[in-house]
């Protein structure tokens, strides 16, 4: 078995969810490489180099792949991924952009959103928005696959001493370029990375409000996150949702303030180790899957809360 | 310009889903089915782009068994001009969905093919990027602004920490992401004059792709179940629980 990981990294370092794809990688055994393209990618690369348990760094540095336009990276994934027999990305944006495409070129199945390795060739994953777990067994000879970091503990960021390889080639198809972005600045843990999250939906009534949360989660170290009600209603911005259609989490505390609970809702934080629902509707979903329930107004719950803590 | 929509027809989203008792497959044998919701919003999309004077025609195109002619036409009866169903009873992976949309773009023609950016049953998000490798075109997934002018579609992705952007050279493939519009009801006139608008059969052989699946589904299970919780009084009975019982905190 050789496994090849592409990296998830902002040029100037590794992002913490390739460290969960790698410990998928270890879960199916066998020899790991991680594949950082990229643009002035040095420290990624050096970063992927300590990772616990990866044998080989191969560092694609070019502008061509400064923005992991999926068109262009997909073509070195495709052309490099020939020797391997697993190909795995973590389930972010950028991992879902590129992994079918480079799948498709290689002729192969891609598998998505593992949430558990059986054997090297069978997988387990959600389907119909978490409510049904399948296990899939892929007859291609290369397996590309989407890791669900939350799945999955991260290895250890240091202890490795992989080699770096420089790639020479680079391939541009040409047709797409970048025109700009514009992220969203937060002081907070990462949604998908942080302990603590707290989240407010609709009962939340407005985005000033939401000041309260960020007060409780300040207290707790905590990421703050929202439904898609929210999140529609412009409370907040849309990469703050949990959901099937947004971030999947799975912290340590997850506390749902005035959130019914939603079967899309419920597919993005379900697996958290310990759910607090507070809601004043005592007959809202959210109380199923709840360990602690509390029914109160969330506008005099929040702020005592925050007191307390 | 003509453009290409994929619509996928799914488990309505409301229904919970549940697996057989036998491990099998999914209970979805009398279950309500629509038009996937990404697709909707892809079908919405085109037909905004007509009317903007944007688009010429809207192509729909379903695949799966006969019943997908009820999606074909519900999004006909939204706007799209004429339908074409690829007709099999084989469940498809998205990579011979793909294969299929390919010969059927090749045949079309389209500037713009527009899908969602996932099905709500697969939960696969692979579809449009496939057909982008195979047909060699580029992709904007995950879009939630979408706007075409002077041979390009500049398109606005969602992504991880926010937004990006970025310019693709048509024709292109775009995946919708749930903020790109707010997709419009049929209307009960719209709906009887998409009887009669004109929908293509064919099948995936006569496209010249082999269906055959490569990942087999073994079993299929309920997700580990919750252990039922309790209601609290008040917060100190939850803060105390959180930091004794659970020590989350």
């Amino acid at each position: 078995m050789s496994i090849l990981v592409i990296a998830e990294h902002d040029n100037a370092s590794l992002k913490g969810a390739t460290l969960n794809v790698v410990a998928a990688a270890k879960a199916i055994g066998g020899d790991i490489t991680i594949l950082v393209a990229g643009a002035d990618c040095g420290g990624a690369a050096e970063a992927a180099a300590k990772v616990d348990g990866v044998s080989k760094v191969l560092v694609a540095d070019n502008a061509a792949y400064g923005h992991q336009l999926a068109e262009n990276v997909a073509l070195l994934v495709a052309e490099i991924g020939k020797n391997y027999t697993h190909i795995l990305a973590p389930s972010t944006s950028n991992g879902k952009n590129i992994a079918p495409r480079a799948a498709a070129l290689l002729d192969s199945q891609a598998i998505s959103d593992i949430s558990s390795v059986e054997s090297a060739d069978t997988f387990k994953r959600p389907v119909y928005a978490g409510n049904v777990i399948a296990t899939v067994q892929s007859s291609d000879a290369i397996k590309v696959l989407t890791v669900r970091g939350t799945a999955f503990d991260a290895v250890a960021a240091e202890g490795g001493s992989a080699t770096i390889e420089p790639l020479g080639t680079a391939t541009d198809a040409g047709v797409s370029t970048f025109v700009g972005e514009e992220l969203a600045k937060s002081d907070r843990p990462e949604l998908t990375a942080a302990k603590i999250v707290v989240s407010g939906g609709r009962g939340m009534q407005n985005g000033e409000n939401f000041e309260m949360l960020y007060k409780v989660a300040d207290k707790l170290g905590a990421a703050v996150g929202a439904s898609r009600a929210a999140v529609d209603a412009g409370f907040v911005p849309n990469d703050m949702q949990v959901g099937q259609t947004g971030k999947i989490v799975a912290p340590d505390l997850y506390i749902a303030v005035g959130i019914s609970g939603a079967i899309q809702h419920l597919a993005g934080m379900k697996d958290s180790k310990v759910i607090v629902a507070i809601n004043k509707d005592e007959e809202a979903p959210i109380f199923q899957v709840a360990d602690y329930g509390l029914v109160a107004d969330l506008f005099s719950a929040v702020p005592e809360l925050e007191s307390k803590l | 310009m003509k453009i290409l929509v994929a619509v996928k027809r799914v488990v309505d989203y409301n229904v919970k889903v549940r697996p057989k008792s036998d491990g099998t497959d999914v209970d979805i044998a009398n279950a309500k089915m629509s038009i996937n919701p990404f697709c909707e919003i892809a079908v919405e999309e085109a037909v905004r782009l007509k009317e903007k004077g944007v688009a010429t025609e809207i192509v729909a195109v379903s695949m799966g068994p006969k019943q997908c002619q009820e999606q074909i036409r519900t999004a006909m009866a939204l706007g799209a001009d004429r339908g074409i169903l690829v007709e099999t009873d084989t469940a498809l992976e998205p990579l011979a969905v793909a294969k299929c949309l390919k010969a059927i773009v090749d045949k079309e023609a389209p500037d713009l093919i527009i899908l969602g950016k996932q099905s709500i049953d697969g939960d696969n998000n692979q579809t449009g990027q496939m057909l982008a490798a195979l047909a060699g075109l580029p992709q904007g997934t995950f879009a939630s602004e979408v706007v075409v002018a002077d041979g390009k579609a500049k398109v606005t992705r969602e992504v991880d920490g926010g937004l990006q952007t970025v310019d693709l050279t048509l024709p292109a493939i775009v995946t919708t992401d749930l903020r790109l519009n707010e997709p419009r009801y049929a209307s009960l006139p719209n709906i009887m004059k998409a009887k009669k608008k004109p929908l293509d059969i064919t099948n995936p052989a006569d496209l010249g792709v082999d269906a055959a699946p490569r990942v087999k589904t073994l079993k299929v299970e309920p997700p580990a179940e919750r252990k039922a919780g309790i209601k609290v009084a008040d917060i100190d009975a939850l803060v105390d629980k959180l930091k004794n019982e659970a020590k989350v905190i």
